[in-house]
């Protein structure tokens, strides 16, 4: 079976006044139909460029991309403007972290809504009022009749989000992109927000890649994980998999740096020393190495590969944490 | 949950900082009065840290403020040291401010933008007159490594040339330069990696170990504070719910809130099952709280006797005091 959503040698970089930035630097990873994905990374890993790229949300004159990007074996990295407006909304969506700016602050929640169901769907006004009512309910926005009348900063965080879930999932898209859906909430409201991203995934069999920074929020939430370094996927495995049998160095010290109510409390939280390279730089060798405490000349001089270690588990490393 | 009270109070001899019933007001349009922190009590003892959880609203940045006297309180005391600074002004004021600082979480704004490292970490020596240049500039060095940076490298850069772990390096040396006895943390590590947030709270622990500080930690982050605070304080909604050390209150919290606010912080491990929301709805507002109880309206044990009394904090084990009239076994 293909899989629904295939990113291979995907490669971003852009035109800065310091040279070139290469945001994200040979990025492989598919999708499968219904499947959640998560993708974890720190900041300037290159993980919410790589999902907007995923979107065909890149599209300036200083963005340098090439590999691909396939919906359904359909290319959609070089897909013209026009064609994959077509595809937004009704077979790939997207969750932004923060729902205050990206939902438009002088029109009110009903009229947001409507647009895309009459634009895409080509339903008349009151239809599209009764399906985003509906399209409310099927989010758990408490009282939806009000809540359409409403502006955006008349909500709070919480249902702002939920907001736009619905409308992410209007048009019924195959695959929803969800950019740190609940970095922005309260962790209360954020149990809320991740079972609903889950409840609906399976309701309407749509895959899900969801884009954090917490391992917290993807472990109990997803079928697979990519973990991204520096512009690449250094790991990705079935998330039970990743967990009870990590390879990259990286992927355990990141894991070890969480402070975790589960486990007696430490003196001192295991760090990883330094801080991710500048990615205006070419480093010839490991992007972790400088920081790994397993590293060795190898890692400097060489760029490791992507390593099958069987079962779906792909890890890039020389050295990984028990052997090959 | 949502109670007054002062029974977890210790004896006032060993507390750095002592609040008291403090409350403080902000005014809104029309002449509506909201109460942001409605009669909290708290103390931390020499060399202890405190750590104050809450979700957004529930008044944890107002309390720290309003304990720095960044803000005017409308009543209660603050006892730093045996000094009431609710009560002072002016010139007092200004002479109590060395022995507490602070540092917030976004930290690339909280430095100037145009002054060099070695000045921003100076400037408080400076406007005290604490020794002379050299001296000044021998405690930059040290204060800079301190917190694990090399001074002839960070030192003439300003910080626009920096990232936020390193900017909250800068802004917890500049903290330090007086010797406060408090340092107040306003979400320290929030806007920071994983990775880098570990080094800050070690360098936190390192620092309180170093220089004999006490700590106000406020986060909304269960599992840093845990692995930071001697004690907890969990607030909702202008009140406190529950204190108790931090092993206890984590491990076996009493407060039906409590329990709620660990359940929902995302464990990573995949073969655990995943609870889902305990809570539905969000906090109420602080303009019109519910009576009673302030949980009430969330809360899972709720009858009407929550609504018709407040609860008062109580030691419910040795220890550990809870806000509550059906506290969980």
């Amino acid at each position: 079976m293909s899989a629904l959503f295939e990113i291979s040698d995907l490669r971003i970089s852009f035109e800065t006044k310091r040279g070139q930035l290469h945001a994200v630097r040979g990025v492989s990873l598919d999708v499968g139909k219904g499947e959640s994905v998560g993708i974890v990374g720190e900041s300037g890993s290159g993980k919410t460029v790589m999902s907007r790229a995923s979107m065909g949300l890149l599209r300036g004159k200083r963005v340098i991309r090439s590999g691909s990007v396939k919906l359904e074996g359909v290319e959609l990295l070089t897909m013209a403007d026009n064609e994959i407006r077509e595809y937004w909304g009704t077979r790939i969506a997207m969750v932004f972290q923060d729902p205050m700016t990206a939902l438009n602050p002088v029109r009110r929640i009903g009229a947001q809504m409507n647009e895309s169901l009459i634009k895409r769907l080509g339903m008349s006004k009151s239809e599209a009022t009764k399906r985003s009512l509906e399209l409310l309910e099927l989010v758990k926005l408490a009282e939806p009749a009000s809540q359409i009348k409403k502006y955006p900063h008349q909500l709070s965080g919480g249902m702002r989000q939920r907001v736009m879930i619905a409308m992410a999932i209007a048009c019924g898209p195959e695959i929803l992109f969800a950019d740190e859906p609940t970095t922005a909430l309260d962790v209360t409201v954020q149990a809320q927000v991740l079972d609903l991203l889950e409840d609906l995934r399976k309701e309407l069999d749509m895959a899900m890649v969801i884009v954090t920074h917490d391992l917290g929020v993807v472990a109990g939430h997803t079928d697979k994980i990519a973990v991204m370094y520096a512009g690449e996927v250094v790991e990705f495995a079935p998330t039970r998999e990743l967990f009870a049998n990590t390879k990259m160095p990286y992927t355990e010290a990141l894991m070890k740096s969480i402070p975790r109510l589960d486990r007696q409390k430490e003196k001192r939280i295991p760090v990883i020393p330094g801080r991710p390279p500048d990615p205006t730089e070419h480093n010839p060798g490991c992007s972790f190495a400088p920081r790994c405490q397993y590293a060795q000349q190898k890692c400097r001089d060489e760029h490791p590969t992507l390593e099958d270690a069987g079962g779906g588990h792909m890890y890039r490393c020389f050295f990984p944490i028990g052997g090959r | 949950m949502a109670g007054t009270g002062k029974a977890h109070l210790r004896d006032s001899g060993s507390a750095v900082l002592r609040v008291e019933d403090l409350v403080i007001e902000f005014s809104l349009s029309g002449g509506v009065k909201v109460k942001a922190v409605s009669g909290i009590s708290l103390d931390i003892c020499e060399g202890e840290t405190v750590a104050v959880v809450g979700e957004s609203g529930c008044g944890k940045s107002t309390l720290a403020k309003g304990i720095m006297r960044l803000i005017d309180t409308k009543s209660g005391s603050v006892n730093l040291l045996d000094t009431d600074l609710a009560q002072l002004k002016g010139e007092d004021l200004r002479k109590i401010r060395p022995s507490m600082q602070m540092i917030f979480q976004d930290s690339i704004s909280s430095l100037d933008p145009h002054m060099k490292v070695n000045e921003l970490v100076e400037q408080p020596l400076k406007v005290w007159r604490r020794g002379d240049e050299f001296a000044r500039r021998d405690k930059v060095k040290e204060l800079l490594n301190s917190v694990g940076l090399d001074p002839d490298v960070v030192g003439e850069r300003t910080p626009t040339e920096f990232s936020g772990g390193q900017c909250q390096r800068i802004s917890i040396a500049r903290a330090l330069a007086l010797e406060p006895k408090l340092l107040i943390c306003d979400e320290p590590v929030s806007s920071l990696d994983v990775s880098i947030q570990a080094q800050i709270l070690n360098i936190l622990q390192d620092m309180k170990d170093r220089y004999g500080l006490s700590l106000l930690f406020i986060s909304h982050d269960l599992s840093v504070v845990r692995s930071i605070s001697d004690r907890i304080v969990v607030m909702y909604s202008g009140k406190i719910c529950e204190v108790s050390t931090a092993n206890a209150l984590t491990e076996h919290p009493r407060h039906h809130y409590t329990h709620a606010l660990i359940s929902s912080v995302p464990i990573p491990d995949p073969t655990r099952k995943v609870v889902g929301a305990l809570l539905q709805g969000e906090p109420p507002s602080p303009v019109n709280p519910p009576s009673g109880c302030r949980f009430r309206t969330r809360c899972p044990a709720a009858t009407d006797l929550c609504a018709a009394e407040e609860p008062q904090l109580r030691e419910i084990t040795p220890g550990q005091f809870v806000a509550c009239h059906h506290p969980r076994s």
